[in-house]
């Protein structure tokens, strides 16, 4: 076994421990390249079958192109899909791109209220129709408590401090500091009633192993993260007000592969063109706390 | 060409006391490996400046607010670098006693360990306990760093000293440990370079070390181990296919082979082997985490262990001896019900004998306490109330580990040593000591094999058998061979100890 081997095994079989464990599980889908390998690694445990749904956050800032891949691939892979979206405040206007919050006041909004709102069932949200072949209305939105999430450790500090198993209390919040031994293949699976928890089945994969999975296993993978000609592409995937392509002239998978390795990104931090994280000494990190993935 | 050198990967775990330095040894190796983002360690210089304190290659590793407040690594950090051999996870394990599960969480996950020792301090508590837990985690390649070798004047006295007494109290754990390196984290000695501060040390720099450790291989030549994690049947999509899943612990099997469930002894044979999105499988070995069906249709639960029916058996029993670990502030305490994980297997559990109890700092025995308080290692028997499968540690390390869980945490963690009689007590005798025979002190076990007369033979307590006129037959034997103690000898020493004994021989 190599070690994408390794990786795709361990991820597996904490998918199957989440789902053996957890009666009202989800998956968040941002769409993006590492959600897309988490997706791809539930398609691995479960043969085929994604037994969950899967929720994804729209801000209604995201590049169009990703809501357009989100669908297709929802329909052709049988995908039982939620969205959710924080609708009084894009009615309002009160975000970042109309002036009216802080980038991360505007994070916390439109993704961490939106998401703590559309798991808990307290906010509508839509469902793929596979009959109508869109989204519809969802009637009785139910609440989730086992949330799969695909963070990896290597994105930034607070990240790698994780746990594969990560209780939040019931104002969603981490203890970074009291985190719960795992040894030999056995998590903390056991949990107070009305606790929420995250999985975290990609916390050892680095980006560069996350494109050489991609590689092996073509994976369709939206196509803004390669350069359609024009010298930029996407490294990391957010809204795009917030976000910055890179000057890079990737055109595959392969050019990806070959920059990370040994190219100019070698040495440089995945979300630096995430603005969120600048904001303030620890953007991210205040962010995570407030429940931010 | 092959590609298997680019995905080479090996996570390394840094343990030792707190302050001993392991987060400034890790700093150096992040920079000096170039793994650091651009203009991190400008970023970080210039912080120090501006606050006007000393740069340190620790403060690289502060990622999180809480961390730089406390000074001490709370949690486990992973770190990754590359050398021109394979790549690398270097996970941070904390020094404080207060963060021992975090410690344990990291080592457990590491084919290596780097443990680092104060030069001017010495071995310190947590040096002792790293080294335990290492050991009862199963890892077996360590690196002993004397670090803040600059204190000392690079004085090579200081560190042969270390050297000679930190690999006594390894060996009493049976570690051996792979080398030894004098090092500065704080000035970059022997970390990736030998910058000739220290002229009468031949031995690798930490990074030549590191690329000098093995790959833990997967263990495929052991007995086929298969812990059922969940029993699939998704009709979705007309899938008719029922898929038996789990990650396969140990051995290899083939599409054909036969196969036994441990404990409920249903057997059947492998139909096919299921694996999403690649080629057909006719074979799957360890650490894949492949699917199976079977060409019967059984009623298994998950829990259950899927081995071959042509290699050796796993043991089913209720009793079990265990060399344990405690990590939850409320002890472990007999009568009180657990729940017990043993690969994919829950159950309830109790504790009902306290053989000894081991202070890990200092490798004494205490056999008469009562409970098994945090951090205390303990030899103990657990009883489950229907058998569980298991094996033992000396014969496959990876299916003969468990966890307890108690107010829905993990609390401990042991290590399988035998299975423990139904009706029976062994005393594992270290603590008696039979005076005379050959003037040394023998250290002998002592296990009841057959009783007969008792009334009620789930009764385990020795102590009660004297009231219900059990006869025992006891055999003793002495470790290393020799004269073993006589039956009298054996019974006074019993006796001293507690049980209450009538015995005619």
């Amino acid at each position: 076994m190599n070690s994408l081997d390794r990786l795709e095994a361990h991820s597996v079989h904490i998918l199957r421990e989440a789902y053996r464990e957890f009666k009202s599980l989800v998956m968040l889908w941002s769409i993006g390249k590492d959600s897309t390998v988490l997706l791809w690694l539930a398609r691995k445990a479960f043969f085929g079958h994604v037994p969950f749904p899967l929720m994804h956050v729209d801000t209604h800032f995201k590049v169009p192109e990703m809501i357009t891949y989100r669908d297709q691939l929802a329909l052709q892979w049988h995908l039982d899909m939620i969205v959710g979206e924080n609708t009084l405040a894009l009615a309002a206007r009160q975000t970042y791109p109309d002036g009216a919050l802080s980038r991360v006041e505007c994070c916390k909004s439109l993704k961490s209220e939106a998401l703590k709102h559309s798991l808990d069932g307290t906010w509508p949200r839509k469902r793929m129709d596979h009959t109508l072949g869109r989204l519809a209305d969802e009637a009785k939105p139910e609440a989730f408590t086992g949330v799969i999430v695909g963070v990896r450790a290597d994105e930034e500090g607070s990240r790698s401090k994780e746990r594969t198993f990560s209780a939040r209390d019931s104002h969603n919040e981490w203890d970074v500091g009291d985190q719960p031994p795992e040894l030999w293949k056995q998590y903390k699976t056991d949990f107070a009633p009305g606790t929420h928890v995250r999985v975290h089945p990609l916390l050892d994969w680095t980006e560069l192993n996350i494109w050489e999975y991609i590689d092996r296993e073509s994976i369709p993978i939206i196509p803004l993260y390669f350069d359609q000609g024009e010298g930029k592409r996407y490294r990391s995937l957010g809204c795009y007000p917030c976000t910055t392509p890179v000057d890079s002239t990737a055109k595959n998978v392969a050019d990806i592969i070959a920059e990370l390795r040994g190219g100019k990104f070698a040495n440089i931090a995945e979300r630096s063109g995430r603005e969120q994280d600048k904001e303030d000494g620890g953007g991210l990190e205040t962010l995570r706390r407030g429940g931010y993935m | 060409m092959r590609k298997t050198h680019q995905h080479e990967q090996m996570s390394i775990v840094m343990a030792g006391h707190v302050d001993h330095g392991k987060s400034t040894v890790i700093g150096r190796l992040l920079a000096e490996t170039g793994a650091l983002p651009q203009g991190k360690l400008e970023q970080v210089r210039a912080q120090c400046r501006r606050n006007a304190k000393p740069f340190e290659y620790a403060f690289l590793l502060d990622a999180l607010k809480d961390e730089q407040a406390q000074g001490i690594t709370i949690d486990v950090a992973r770190c990754f670098f590359k050398t021109a051999k394979r790549r690398y996870i270097l996970i941070d394990a904390p020094g404080h006693i207060e963060f021992l599960k975090n410690m344990i969480t990291g080592a457990s996950r590491a084919d290596a360990a780097l443990l680092v020792i104060d030069a001017k301090e010495g071995i310190r508590e947590n040096t002792k306990r790293h080294g335990y837990m290492m050991s009862m985690l199963g890892l077996r390649q360590l690196t002993v760093l004397v670090n803040k070798m600059d204190l000392v004047n690079y004085d090579e006295a200081v560190f042969e000293r270390l050297r000679k007494d930190y690999t006594e109290f390894l060996a009493r754990l049976q570690i051996h440990p792979v080398s030894f390196i004098p090092v500065s984290g704080m000035q970059g000695d022997n970390i990736a370079a030998s910058t000739g501060a220290m002229p009468w040390y031949k031995g690798p720099t930490v990074l030549e070390q590191i690329d000098r450790f093995q790959s833990n291989r997967f263990p495929d030549t052991l007995p086929f181990r298969l812990p059922v994690q969940d029993i699939y049947k998704f009709t979705e999509q007309d899938d008719d296919r029922r898929i038996v899943a789990g990650t396969i612990e140990t051995g290899s099997i083939a599409v054909g082979d036969a196969v036994v469930f441990q404990p409920s002894g249903k057997s059947s044979r492998i139909s096919s082997i299921e694996y999403f999105n690649g080629p057909a499988k006719t074979r799957a070995t360890a650490g894949e985490a492949p699917g199976f069906t079977l060409d019967t249709q059984l009623y298994i639960k998950p829990g259950e262990w899927m081995v071959r029916a042509d290699e050796p058996a796993p043991q089913v029993g209720t009793r079990l001896r265990v060399n344990l670990f405690w990590m939850n502030r409320a002890p472990m305490v007999r009568g009180k019900t657990y729940k017990l994980k043993l690969g994919a297997l829950r159950s309830t559990v109790k504790l009902v004998e306290i053989l000894a109890v081991l202070d890990a700092a200092e490798i004494g025995v205490d056999s008469a306490k009562k409970q098994v308080d945090r951090h205390d290692v303990a030899e103990v028997i657990l009883e489950t109330p229907k058998p569980v499968a298991f094996d033992l540690i000396g014969d496959i390390e990876q299916t003969g580990r468990l966890v307890i869980v108690d107010n829905f945490e993990i609390a401990g963690a042991g290590i399988i040593l035998a299975k423990a009689e139904k009706v029976a007590a062994t005393t594992e005798a270290s603590t008696l000591h039979p005076a005379g025979a050959h003037g040394h002190t023998s250290k002998f076990a002592v296990s009841i094999t057959a009783l007969t007369g008792v009334d009620n033979p789930d009764s385990p307590v020795l102590k009660r058998l004297n009231s219900q006129n059990a006869i025992v037959t006891m055999r003793t034997t002495v470790e290393g061979g020799g004269e073993p103690a006589s039956l009298e000898t054996v019974f006074e020493m019993l006796k001293q100890q507690g049980f209450i004994l009538d015995y005619q021989i």
